[in-house]
């Protein structure tokens, strides 16, 4: 307690005491929150595996060009369809284009797409869900049937026009993720602000006059970061694997362009399939370990960010 | 502005929340939270607010405050500027008048932030109201914590480190930030364990007197109102059924859920004896009001006018001031009354 007793002299034992509680003032400082949130996280294993597995696929793919001992474009046609060897290490395709360079080359814009399509429409999702949700009324209204829309539109569809209508590129594939991706986040950020909205110093805020974008942004938008950042994680793994498919389809990155899903994209022809399983399996391995380290996580931060579990 | 002047004047107001059911939402209903309250709060004053959980407290502490909006009638705040009616204001128009009506509130546990720390909760108000510098603004919070008893230092620790008890006081730092006039304080104490509620009421009369402070105080306990209140008002059902001097209540109750309230507050006192009134039935919704007198099914000494027509607030003489309660029945003793068993 801080209420000092003001007519008591004061003794040795009071001096001792200030000494206890200016400590403990100290440690608990801006630190405290952050510190409490680190030592859950870590003390997750499966969510520091997972971190641990991100970070080196992130790092490698990143630093490319300085690990891979080949150009993932160019053919070697004295090396067409071989498997792994001390030079390849993953083999060549039937191009001769070595694997293990195309797969760090391709990590790079699979995992831009991923991790770009999911902050854009966490941005674009929170930006309206936190608004809307705590104003409420007619804006709220409009904002949930346009997601509605967006969510009800079968994707693969959507795709496909948009496809017909922009043409083939990383950019649009981005584009694409996202208008059917902000919707999710949108509704969890909008159903979080509903539940915040009539907490007392929501209350006590509007009481003071202040407007409701500095209300809703500034004050109420740092509660609902927890399950805004794992439904970020969790939705660029969704997002890779969904890179993945289109790719294989045909229909996401130009082939022209490595990544994950245009590496297993060689996997349709079905001699590949048989008889050259280097071209798809260490891709198909790859995707599979950072989709899953993403996840694990995502369930980390869950866990970590979960205030009824105080630990 | 004498001290005695009313501050507000609430004239039949009224706030009905709409009930929606059904996939369509559409409206089947209103709960009539707060029906037509007429009540004039006097300058300098502590006036309880009491009544049962459910009965319409917080929202017309809130319709005050202009957090919700009264679906009719008027909120009217003078000052030295005049009248103004509040509920014909929109925000930008409210603005001036907010820094003079503040709310402390019941729940320790979500009244504050749980993601800034007390400084970073307490400054965004100061700057909204003109306070440039974070030099003022710190040293601006930092007497204030002073003024509810606690360390200048507290303002840079987060809301879970303090106790209930110090996180009510934090929020009453907080109401009195911008120099109000008035605070609504709805069940500032509930919360609370018995020994910190008194810790907590006497700090809040402190602060009246050193600040000229006037004090709406809304409670469901009856055994704090007493010595705390200049005068209480009775609530139920989102109406006023008694409204009078605060010893006067005590010593001459004249509405019969006044009655049955009081009743239910243990006595120490083992000279007065009392014996407890037991209510019948449980509170009925808000939804649906009884016709006629709104206490009607409960009372114990119904009669047939009861059931259909409406009481008004009526005045009685009394020693102390005014004593309005809505009654048919106070004219006669109500002792006398044939008890609900007896009546067809
Ligand atoms: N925002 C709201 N929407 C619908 N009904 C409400 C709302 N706020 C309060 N109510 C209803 O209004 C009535 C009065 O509530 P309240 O003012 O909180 O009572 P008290 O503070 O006296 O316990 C209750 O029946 C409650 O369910
Ligand atoms: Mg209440």
């Amino acid at each position: 307690m801080t209420d000092a007793n003001a007519t008591r002299p004061r003794t040795r034992r009071d001096a001792q005491f200030d000494k206890i509680r200016d400590r403990e003032a100290a440690l608990a400082g801006t630190r405290q929150h952050t510190a409490r949130f680190m030592s859950k996280f870590l003390n997750n294993r499966l969510a520091v595996v997972g971190f641990v597995i991100f970070a080196v696929i992130c790092l490698m793919s990143l630093f490319a060009p300085l690990i891979a001992q080949h150009d993932p474009m160019s053919p070697n046609l004295r090396a067409i369809a071989k498997p792994p060897s001390a030079e390849h290490w993953f083999g060549t395709d039937k191009t001769g284009r070595d694997v293990f360079a195309r797969v760090l080359y391709g990590g790079r814009v699979s995992i831009l797409v991923g991790l770009g399509s999911a902050l854009l429409s966490a941005i674009i999702g929170v930006i309206i869900g936190v608004y809307s949700g705590y104003v409420g009324g007619w804006l709220d209204w409009i904002a949930m049937r346009i997601s509605e829309i967006f969510m009800s539109f079968p994707q693969i569809i959507l795709v496909l026009l948009l496809v017909a209508i922009l043409g083939q590129s990383l950019l649009n594939l981005i584009v694409i993720f996202t208008l059917t991706g902000w919707g999710g986040i949108y509704r969890m950020a909008r159903a979080r602000m509903l539940s915040i909205r009539e907490e007392e110093y929501v209350q006590a805020l509007r009481s003071f006059g202040l407007g409701p974008a500095r209300i809703a942004y500034k004050h109420m938008l740092p509660n609902a970061l927890g399950p805004i950042m794992v439904n970020i994680t969790l939705s660029t793994a969704a997002f890779i694997l969904q890179e993945a498919g289109l790719s294989f389809l045909g229909l996401g990155v130009p082939l022209s362009i490595p990544t994950w899903g245009n590496i297993l994209n060689a996997a349709q022809d079905l001699r590949v399939l048989e008889q050259n399983w280097w071209i798809w399996l260490p891709v198909g391995a790859t995707i599979s370990l950072f989709v899953l380290s993403v996840n694990f996580i995502g369930d980390g931060l869950r866990d970590a960010t979960d205030p009824s579990q105080q630990g | 502005m004498q001290p005695n002047d009313p501050i507000l004047k609430l004239r039949d107001v009224q706030v009905h929340f709409p009930v929606k059911t059904g996939v369509f939402k559409r409206v089947t209903g209103h709960v009539r939270a707060v029906d037509g309250v007429d009540l004039d709060v006097r300058r300098g004053e502590v006036l309880g607010l009491v009544g049962e959980s459910g009965c319409g407290k917080t929202t017309l502490g809130k319709a005050i405050l202009q957090l919700v909006r009264a679906t009719q009638g008027t909120v009217t705040y003078s000052g030295e500027d005049g009248e103004t009616e509040l509920t014909s204001l929109d925000d930008a128009g409210l603005f001036r008048f907010r820094k003079r009506l503040q709310i402390v509130f019941q729940d320790p546990h979500s009244s504050l932030n749980p993601a800034f720390t007390i400084f970073g909760s307490l400054e965004d108000p100061l700057r909204h109201y003109g306070v440039k510098t974070r030099e003022e603004r710190r040293k601006i919070v930092g007497d204030l914590l002073e003024a509810v008893n606690m360390r200048r230092e507290s303002m840079d620790r987060y809301p879970h480190e303090f106790s209930g008890g110090q996180r009510q006081r934090i929020g009453i730092a907080r109401a009195l930030s911008i120099e109000p006039e008035l605070i609504v304080c709805d069940e500032a104490v509930s919360a609370l364990d018995v020994s910190i509620q008194a810790q907590v009421l006497q700090l809040l009369m402190e602060l009246k007197r050193e600040k000229n402070l006037t004090y709406v105080f809304i409670t469901h306990d009856l055994s704090v109102t007493e010595y705390l209140c200049d005068r209480i008002a009775v609530m139920y059902l989102g109406k006023i059924v008694e409204l009078c001097d605060a010893e006067d209540l005590y010593a001459n109750t004249l509405h019969p859920y006044s009655q049955a309230l009081l009743s239910a507050i243990p006595v120490a006192d083992l000279d007065k004896k009392s014996r407890r009134i037991v209510l019948q039935g449980d509170v009925p919704s808000p939804v649906n009001p009884p016709s006629g007198c709104p206490f009607h099914p409960r009372c114990r000494y119904v009669v047939d006018r009861c059931k259909t027509e409406v009481p008004e607030l009526r005045r009685f003489k009394s020693a102390k001031g005014e004593h309005m309660a809505a009654c048919h029945l106070i004219d006669q003793p109500l002792a006398e009354q044939p008890l609900r068993t007896e009546s067809p």
